[in-house]
């Protein structure tokens, strides 16, 4: 078991986000957290990566306790986390190279200089991207950026909090791939948050589909395609992601 | 029939410094009372072309077109002064997200009020009962308590449907929605094209609806553009979709993952340099 | 942009400099650095004021530089005897001389030393000051932020001038007391916006990452934080130039500042104050000084908030 949550529970400012939440993630798993916004999906994410304040429960990641938002070295080294927006993630006023350069820096790890030059290339960008600055790249260009910028520690983990949902039906496609991709050869485990069922059940084999602060239920990937659902909002998600149609439309 | 919007060969550059920028180049239909669906990526001109219709480029950018009229009154002649009249009243936008296109410091009921006491002499109370009426048609449960909040006091679903109430409610004959529900959960944004939808067929206007998602635009107008640098590539009814024969439309529609479907990977979408030509 | 008239061989190179700084893909740290700059110089000089306001400073520093050359007589000694009062231009003395016998011009030009002396010991030591107590308090929230924001608004509380009279006051008269004085008195400006800008992005995604890759606060502030807020820190020094150089002159005038016979420019105006109505070039030329150099501050830090506003850096 990688990540273990035991009835987690969050509140911000008397705002229970969380309720007694439990989740737990196998190794080399995707799992997915649907659900609308305030549903907690995020909210969870964030308190595995210690942003987010936790008032009750218990997260375990690779056996080891993560008490509060203290979180060790190592964990910050085989933890890593892809944002929504590609616009606010990567620091405007830094190159490619330096945004790179930063997590090598921190960890201490060295040949610099090859690492960003493999990840560049292991997310599709060659070494032209190296030195430009954020707003000389596009929406998709900047996921791989942030992508790359997570692969380039070596983590064991990846966090992605609505990865494509900034981006175009159609770039969201390449970079759901690179991400599978990235997986395949890695064997990382991925927590993946998304609205869209979609992207989900394409990404993921196992998902929770939380509705506010709690997980409504667990199931395989292939079970909610299959409509082996047990609860109704998780039918209702499912109705409402095949489309709008003028049959099914609310009067 | 007269259309309702003739678009002629319409172009929208911006001067840069390195550089003129075609956002728009030559695109020409003609819209009716029906609904339009304008899909692409980022870039590909449709918001632009959506603007442009409205007379909202932002400056610098200048709008050039060959024919750009809307039941008869010649949008490229229109002065400040009948763009004020046009707009709010005969034509209508919606935009992405409420929370940048709502006054926050005014009521949603004022803003309802405002708009349509701007465009059309009632009274105060006509006004308010339009307003509350028109509230009630986007299925606001209790339009007495959503009239006197402020914007950032409504979910994102409620107010988009105060937007929508604010746009329809002068009964406009044309509106144009840009990713009317990008920002909205799936659930709640079923609900506001179900109510887009019903008003929309209901009050008879022309709709021209503005997206990325291929397959929503098209679950919901009756005929698409496709939009590719700035141009348009490909039109089609919405009911012939599984026979659109240009290669950018076919990825648009294959690329998005569905539920229940096991492509690994996704196919991607090609972008060819000829298709912008 | 290219000129067709001029011959090829001269416009080429020009062209591929400008290729290579304006380029989309940048081979190298320091290309895409001076492309960068590159932009944002090619912004500011489009704004005609902002190089009048650039060229002012510039000539205000080779004349500091240059004074000893330029300086047609000595600034501190004069000539009693033969050249009290004279108007300006009469031979020799081109803006009169003062009470002492002694070349205006000289003096202005010598006094300009420790006009940029002031403006720049204030701003170096104003701006870090300012900086980094505003990004630590507006970064770390908490005690921390209402200890620190208290002592910042005690200062902004009082009249900059007044607290500085207190400072000098206490400290003696005398240049470099006026200068910390000053120095004292300028950095809560600063730290209230480093902290707004702080508190700005403080939240963003982009120092979220950086966190959660294990950076530490320290870097976090260093390195991430305190380059967002440096340009519009930058701006803002800039356009208090002028009020420092005010506020230096006017301590010089109160007799604070600058002691005689050293040219400080609001020394000279409080000297000229006593026959103001009849030798009117006495006091009017230092303020005349004084106006320009302000006015340069002024023009630059308008140019430069333009050229540097983060949200134009992407055109």
């Amino acid at each position: 078991m990688t990540i273990r949550i035991e009835n987690l529970s969050v509140t911000f400012d008397g705002f229970h986000a969380l309720k007694s939440v439990s989740i737990a993630v196998d190794k080399g798993e995707s799992f997915g957290l649907v659900g609308e916004s305030g549903s907690g999906k995020s909210t969870l994410l964030r308190a595995v990566a210690g942003l987010a304040p936790v008032s009750a429960g218990t997260i375990e990641v690779n056996g080891e306790a993560l008490l509060g938002n203290r979180r060790s070295r190592a964990f910050r080294r085989a933890v890593q986390m892809v944002f929504q927006d590609p616009y606010a993630s990567l620091h405007p006023r830094q190159t490619v190279d330096r945004q790179l350069l930063e997590p090598l820096a921190i960890h201490g790890i060295g040949d610099g200089e090859r690492r960003i030059l493999k990840a560049l290339d292991e997310v599709g960008l060659g070494s032209s991207f190296r030195f430009r600055y954020p707003h000389q790249l596009s929406g998709g260009q900047r996921q791989r950026v942030a992508i790359a910028r997570a692969l380039i520690v070596e983590p064991e983990i990846l966090l992605l909090d609505e990865p494509t949902s900034a981006l175009d039906a159609s770039v969201q496609a390449e970079v759901l791939n690179l991400l599978e991709e990235v997986r395949g050869r890695h064997g990382l485990t991925y927590v993946m948050v998304s609205h869209d069922l979609g992207v989900v059940t394409h990404m993921c084999g196992r998902l929770a589909v939380m509705k506010s602060g709690e997980v409504v239920e667990t199931l395989a990937a292939t079970d909610l395609a299959g409509g082996r659902m047990v609860s109704d909002y998780s039918r209702r998600l499912m109705v409402a992601s095949k489309g709008f149609s003028r049959e099914v439309a609310p009067v | 029939m007269t259309p309702l919007l003739t678009v002629g060969n319409l172009s929208v550059t911006y001067p840069t410094r390195t550089g003129i920028i075609e956002a728009v180049r030559g695109v020409s239909f003609e819209l009716g009372r029906e609904r339009l669906g304008i899909v692409g990526e980022s870039g590909s001109g449709k918001s632009q072309t959506g603007r442009a219709i409205m007379g909202l480029t932002p400056p610098p950018g200048i709008v050039r077109a060959d024919a750009l009229s809307f039941s008869g009154v010649d949008l490229l002649a229109a002065t400040p002064s009948t763009w004020r009249d046009m707009r709010g009243s005969r034509l209508a936008m919606i935009l992405q997200d409420p929370k940048f296109s709502l006054n926050p410091v005014m009521t949603i009921g004022r803003q309802i009020t405002e708009t349509l006491r701007h465009h059309e002499n009632v009274s105060k109370r006509e006004a308010r009962h339009r307003a509350l009426e028109m509230l009630e048609a986007v299925q606001i449960s209790d339009p007495e308590r959503v009239f006197s909040l402020y914007p950032h006091e409504v979910s994102g679903g409620m107010g988009q449907r105060a937007m929508i109430a604010m746009m329809l409610v002068c009964g406009p004959e044309l509106l144009i929605a840009d990713e009317p529900t990008s920002a909205l959960d799936v659930t709640v944004q079923l609900e506001v094209l179900g109510i887009l939808d019903r008003l929309v067929r209901d009050k008879g206007m022309g709709l021209i609806f503005i997206s990325h998602d291929l397959r929503l635009v098209s679950s919901f107008c009756d005929r698409v553009l496709v939009m590719y640098a700035g141009r348009i590539v490909e039109e089609l009814a919405t009911a012939d979709l599984g026979g659109a024969t240009h290669p950018y439309t076919r990825g648009l529609l294959d690329c998005t993952p569905k539920i229940g479907e096991s492509r690994h990977p996704l196919p991607v979408l090609e972008r060819r340099k000829e298709w912008a030509a | 942009m290219t000129d067709p008239s001029s011959p090829a061989p001269s416009t080429a190179p020009n062209e591929s400099w400008r290729e290579w700084l304006l380029t989309a893909e940048p081979r190298s740290r320091n290309q895409a650095r001076l492309g960068r700059a590159y932009v944002t110089w090619r912004r500011f000089s489009e704004n005609r004021l902002a190089v009048t306001g650039l060229l002012i400073i510039v000539a205000l520093i080779l004349v500091a530089f240059f004074a000893d050359l330029l300086a047609p007589h000595s600034a501190t000694v004069g000539d009693l005897a033969g050249a009290r009062l004279l108007p300006p231009g009469s031979p020799g003395f081109l803006l009169g001389t003062d009470d002492q016998g002694r070349d205006i011009l000289s003096r202005l030009l010598v006094g300009s030393r420790i006009t940029l002396a002031v403006v720049a010991l204030v701003a170096i030591i104003a701006a870090p000051v300012g900086l980094l107590i505003g990004t630590v308090s507006g970064f770390a929230g908490g005690y921390v932020d209402a200890v620190l924001m208290r002592i910042t608004d005690i200062f902004l509380a009082f009249p900059k001038l007044i607290l500085a009279l207190a400072f000098v006051a206490a400290l003696g008269p005398g240049i470099e007391n006026a200068v910390i004085a000053i120095a004292l008195t300028s950095w809560p400006p600063y730290a209230r916006l480093a902290r707004a800008e702080t508190l700005g992005v403080r939240n963003s995604d982009y120092i979220a990452a950086v966190h959660l890759m294990g950076a530490s606060p320290t870097r976090i502030v260093i390195r991430h934080i305190m380059p967002m807020c440096l340009s519009s820190l930058i701006v803002r020094v800039t356009l208090d130039m002028a009020g420092i150089i005010l506020t230096a002159a006017g301590l010089g005038f109160l007799g604070l500042g600058a002691q005689p016979p050293l040219p400080e420019w609001g020394t000279m105006i409080a000297s000229g104050r006593r026959f103001i109505l009849d030798q009117w070039w006495v006091a009017t030329m230092p303020g005349i000084a004084i106006l320009i150099v302000s006015l340069g501050f002024n023009l630059l830090g308008d140019g430069l908030r333009d050229a540097l506003d983060p949200r134009g850096a992407g055109r």
